[in-house]
């Protein structure tokens, strides 16, 4: 068998000039990228106080913190931790659904198919992304000045920055639908507020009921973390355990986040399902 | 024009409304119930949650106020009426703002690295044994679904105080989303060229440096400046726990109310995350740009 007749690379070279020869910057782009990423990287390293020793030291303690940690072992705080979660769980339903229910009607005024005014839409959107840039562990310290330590100072924190997510997703879903169901309503002699509530809460609503509970999930893991600056749930518990060194305690807590988050994750996906499939076929 | 809309018999009619009274009501009963069950589910978690409507009412002009008083300086004047006074501290925080900046950098880096080593164990078409996808699956769901900020609590202890801790919980917490991230961009690629890179004989890493990564390339960089930018919102809280950046300040200014000072640092914060939203929003237009004309 013979094999193809090779090629000549000259003649290769001059049919494609563009592979052969492209031009040095775009030749030089990728490696100067790569060197200029390293090298941030690097001036991080030491900037930020990286040394091979407290890294060993760091690692060997954290070595003896995982030992300390197995078994998980609640001791006697068994209920406390319980009610806890069931704190944390509550934060979380009830700050995505105050924040999604706030965030419906910002959301339709941030929308092009509704408010056409550039006008009126920027500064709305301006506004939702100034409260999505604030971090929820930051809202929960403003909350806390207001109404106190506690669980409820984490529901209006989650719900605050929901509301800011929501207020995107919601506009951007309803930028999406479909307008001739819209047109149809209007065709058929229906006011602005019949248009939303006939040709545009139909299509929207699934996407909606879909995010919100996609949401209620990870706000679960979130409403886990604003515990750590005193607004209730587990998360209050997991930084005490942490602070006084009941690494068994830690360990035990740890682990229940995790049953809880894949549990919510579970029921979530079930409910999605439901909405969605019910909604496609009816 | 004269409407030629067809009217049933009474009786065919009749039977039909029938149904679709039917219909409509077991429809209608459905949603009842659903409504019904998912207000209880908000009461209970009311209660559990300690929800104080009148607190609520009560404290509600706090919060209102709570604006108006970051708004105002030491002297009673309006903020804006002295930025001097009003960003007094710029050179400390502008300092911190870029650990911050600094430590999503290198926490997102070195997390994408890792990934990098790891996603290709997991993703199903080219992971080399089923025990092994099993057991990285496993450990990168550990790694997203533990918060961050708890990472850096238990890193401050093991680490010591400071930005390493911050880096290394980021670093974590980025392995395990982007590891899952990258895994599902490398199970849609097309099977082709690692099929004509094995005819050739070429060995796992060969198929995968000469046919997988220049297919996945630009979506791991795209999806990893996305994971810097919520980086960055998420290194701006580490300071809260002692693991550095912006925070420490934050916390503190919050806490002892030097209101001024609150407003002055969540601006500088707000700022930088726009600024670095838009620079990586363009970045990654150019990437997938270029990956189209290419």
């Amino acid at each position: 068998m013979t094999g193809m007749p090779s090629p000549n690379s000259e003649d290769l070279r001059a049919r494609y000039p563009d592979v052969f020869d492209r031009p040095v910057s775009s030749r030089l782009a990728t490696p100067a990228i790569l060197l200029g990423a390293c090298g941030i990287f690097l001036f991080g390293l030491v900037e930020l106080e990286f040394s091979p020793a407290r890294m060993l030291t760091g690692l060997q303690q954290l070595g003896w913190i995982v030992m300390l940690m197995l078994p998980p072992d609640p001791g006697s705080s068994l209920p406390a931790y319980l009610v806890a979660l069931g704190e944390t769980l509550s934060i979380a339903l009830l700050g995505t659904t105050v924040a999604a229910a706030f965030a419906l009607p910002v959301s339709l005024l941030a929308a092009r198919n509704i408010v056409p005014s550039n006008i009126f839409r920027f500064p709305v959107r301006r506004f939702l992304d100034s409260i999505r840039g604030v971090d929820t562990l930051i809202w929960a310290l403003v909350w806390i000045n207001v109404v106190g330590l506690g669980p409820f100072a984490g529901v209006l924190a989650i719900a605050v920055s929901d509301f800011g997510a929501f207020g995107k997703l919601f506009s951007e879903a309803i930028e999406a639908t479909d307008k001739k169901q819209v047109e149809g309503i209007r065709a058929s002699g229906g006011n602005t507020l019949h248009e939303i509530r006939f040709g545009l809460m139909p299509q929207v609503l699934p996407v909606i009921a879909g995010q919100v509970l996609y949401f209620i999930e990870s706000n679960t893991r979130s409403a886990t973390i604003i515990g750590i600056v005193g607004a209730g749930g587990i998360g209050l518990q997991l930084a005490e355990q942490i602070r006084v060194l009941e690494w068994q305690k830690v360990s035990f807590l740890i682990l229940m986040i995790l049953m809880a988050v894949a549990a919510i994750d579970w029921i979530s996906g079930k409910l999605r399902f439901a909405i969605i499939g019910r909604r496609a076929t009816a | 024009m004269t409407a030629a809309v067809s009217i049933l018999p009474e009786q065919q009619l009749a039977a039909l409304n029938g149904f679709y009274r039917k219909a409509v009501a077991r429809k209608r009963l459905h949603l009842m119930l659903a409504t019904t069950i998912a207000f209880a589910a908000l009461f209970v978690a009311g209660i559990g949650a300690e929800v104080h409507p009148a607190t609520f009412f009560a404290k509600i002009g706090n919060f209102v106020s709570y604006f108006d008083r970051i708004g105002t300086l030491e002297s009673g004047a309006r903020v804006w009426s002295d930025i001097g006074e009003w960003f007094w501290g710029w050179r400390k925080w502008l300092s911190l703002l870029g650990e911050t900046i600094l430590i999503s950098y290198v926490g997102t880096l070195a997390g994408a690295i890792l990934a990098f080593a790891l996603n290709f164990l997991v993703a199903e078409n080219t992971s080399p044994a089923p025990w092994l996808r099993f057991a990285v699956k496993r450990l990168m769901e550990f790694c997203r679904t533990v918060p961050d900020i708890v990472f850096a609590l238990i890193f401050v202890i093991a680490f010591g105080l400071g930005p390493m801790a911050g880096v290394l919980a980021i670093m974590i917490h980025s392995v395990g989303v982007l590891g899952k991230l990258f895994s599902e961009i490398v199970e849609n690629i097309d099977m082709k060229p690692v099929e004509g890179a094995r005819s050739t004989g070429a060995s796992w890493m060969s198929c995968l440096q000469f046919a997988v990564v220049p297919q996945v390339a630009a979506g791991f960089a795209s999806y990893t400046l996305l994971r810097f930018e919520i980086n960055v919102r998420g290194a701006s809280v580490m300071g809260f726990v002692g693991a550095g950046g912006i925070g420490q300040e934050l916390v503190v200014a919050i806490r002892k109310f030097y209101y001024s000072d609150v407003s002055a640092i969540l601006l500088m914060i707000i700022l930088t995350v726009f600024v670095i939203d838009i620079a990586t929003g363009w970045a990654r237009g150019r990437l997938f740009g270029k990956e189209r004309h290419a």
